[in-house]
């Protein structure tokens, strides 16, 4: 069974018509957008498919070797030309492509404004497996 | 407190079970009941001693803990009469009944991951722990995984034969997986082979020997096939590390099989596997009866996998630019396009197109499947420009 890795960005694709960004949104709108999240993540244990899911802040450093005898680069991220910033991830094992698909399309209709779909992009990568031992 | 034999448990766990389910206890519900079985074994065991029967004993315990489920499953639903069947007591069982159990587990109605579960927990007698370990997953989702096949294990009943040639392809799953989790987790390719050995004193289909020698043949280089992480070819393996015993065995299953004269692309796959084997050093390998092999299995599974390795043998036999030839039209049937491409390097290197070379090898590089792989033919890219 391939694992697939389903990415957030924080700034990810084009937005849909009429999107709304989380600072509009009224806690309730907010929750139920958190609960859903935690909702998925069930609804994927219960189908034995669920492997991890997690978030990153927003924020955070890049850092660099900085040359023998030196300490690290550290800069404050993002760099202005870095378009994308990851914001979280669900890690699935599923029997196919087409069904990491339909996973990612459901954690894209996440609820927002009004309880609308969100209609969020979100990048589906495979993970790189191990060589089965056959030549 | 002593530790327990893991084989027999494991060993115990499927006679009691096969016997259960033979007895006409339904496949869940008696799985349930030898899973709080060994669970009970576990606590009173290391105390009390191993039973001299320990089959015996977890049958007896198997059993009751089925008629409790039984009777309080039957007060739920208010009726009045139990009707538990009640099986024979004592005896210890003698009759294998692996082969029903792989058929119970490996149903067509399953999907290949829950069906490997199954077989991994009910035939394997391994914990639900062990096997999540083994594939890398949480224990919920192994456990849940391991409730829906079984719920789909009782809602397609087997009331037709069980279909061999699906047991034979989820015990080579598991085999492929081959995915080792340290020292102390468990080894599915070891594993698998165990599991093809019981399915092997089983049953004589001629597949069945022809899986297990495959299995035998393929896992007596892995010591070899690995260096730190480093995938080694085939043609550079140290074939000093090649476990020898392991591939007498494999020939020793393989030859009876074949000579039923009933070719399945198991015993073909093995062939060749013996025939490298066989090879002193990567020079001497009979490259002419490989070729012959590859014609059958391609007439055997029309299979445009076995037509690239088929490929690799033409290119031995015939040279690089007959490789080549054999490899037009194979494109638009194949899925995973990074052997392809990595094949056609191969034999562009040997026709000595080091410039074609280095680009194909780059280009199955980034769409190879495994870490490993990828470094190799990123490697392989590197040594041919």
């Amino acid at each position: 069974m391939p694992k697939y890795l389903i990415l957030k960005h924080y700034r990810g694709g084009p937005e849909a018509p009429g999107f709304a960004p989380m600072s509009e949104w009224t806690p309730e709108e907010c929750e139920a957008h958190f609960q859903y999240q935690r909702d998925t993540i069930a609804m994927l244990t219960e189908t034995g498919e669920f492997v991890s899911a997690d978030a990153a802040a927003p924020t955070g450093n890049w850092v660099q070797y900085g040359g023998p005898g030196k300490p690290p680069h550290v800069l404050d991220g993002p760099f202005p030309e870095t378009k994308e910033l990851i914001a979280g991830w669900f890690l699935i094992d599923v029997e196919s492509e087409q069904r990491a698909h339909e996973v990612a399309a459901h954690v894209s209709k996440a609820p927002g404004q009004g309880g609308e779909p969100i209609y969020e992009w979100l990048e589906v990568r495979p993970m790189m497996s191990e060589p089965p031992p056959v030549d | 407190m002593t530790s327990l034999p893991e084989d027999l448990l494991r060993d115990s766990s499927r006679r009691v079970l096969g016997a259960l389910v033979r007895r006409g206890a339904d496949f869940a519900s008696a799985e349930d009941a030898v899973q709080e079985a060994l669970l009970e074994a576990s606590q009173r065991w290391p105390q009390s001693g191993i039973p001299a029967e320990p089959v015996a004993w977890l049958m007896t315990v198997a059993r009751r803990k089925l008629i409790d489920a039984q009777r309080s499953d039957i007060s739920r639903r208010e009726r009045e009469q139990v009707v538990a069947a009640e099986p024979e007591p004592g005896e210890t069982e003698q009759t294998d009944d692996t082969l029903l159990l792989l058929f119970l587990c490996c149903n067509p109605a399953l999907p290949p991951s829950m069906a490997v579960a199954l077989t991994l927990r009910a035939v394997g007698g391994l914990t639900t722990r062990e096997i999540a370990a083994a594939y890398l997953l949480p224990e919920r989702t192994m456990a849940q995984r391991i409730v829906r096949a079984k719920r789909i294990v009782a809602e397609h009943a087997l009331d037709q034969p069980g279909d061999l040639a699906v047991v034979l392809r989820v015990l080579y799953l598991i085999f492929n997986e081959g995915y080792t989790s340290g020292s102390d987790g468990i080894d599915l390719a070891a594993e698998a082979i165990r599991l093809t050995r019981l399915l092997y004193t089983a049953s004589g289909e001629p597949e069945v020997g022809g899986l297990l020698a495959l299995m035998l043949l393929h896992h007596a280089r892995r010591d070899a096939r690995f260096d730190d992480g480093r995938l080694i070819p085939l043609d550079e393996q140290d074939r000093s590390r090649w476990d020898t015993a392991m591939i007498r065995e494999g020939v020793w299953v393989l030859t009876p099989a074949l000579a039923q004269e009933r070719h399945g692309e198991y015993q073909v796959q093995a062939a060749i596997a013996a025939l490298h084997d066989d090879a002193a050093t990567a020079a001497e390998t009979d490259w002419p009866q490989i070729l012959e092999w590859y014609d059958e299995l391609v007439a055997l599974t029309h299979n445009p996998v076995a037509e690239l390795s088929r490929a690799v043998a033409v290119g031995e036999v015939d040279g690089p630019a007959a490789g080549l030839r054999a490899l037009e039209g194979i494109e638009e049937r194949l899925t995973d396009y990074h052997r392809l491409d990595a094949v056609r390097a191969h034999l562009h290197e040997r026709a000595g197109n080091a410039d074609e070379a280095a680009a194909l090898f780059r280009k199955a590089a980034a769409s190879a499947t495994s870490l490993a792989e990828r470094q190799h033919l990123l490697k392989r890219a590197a040594a041919t420009r």
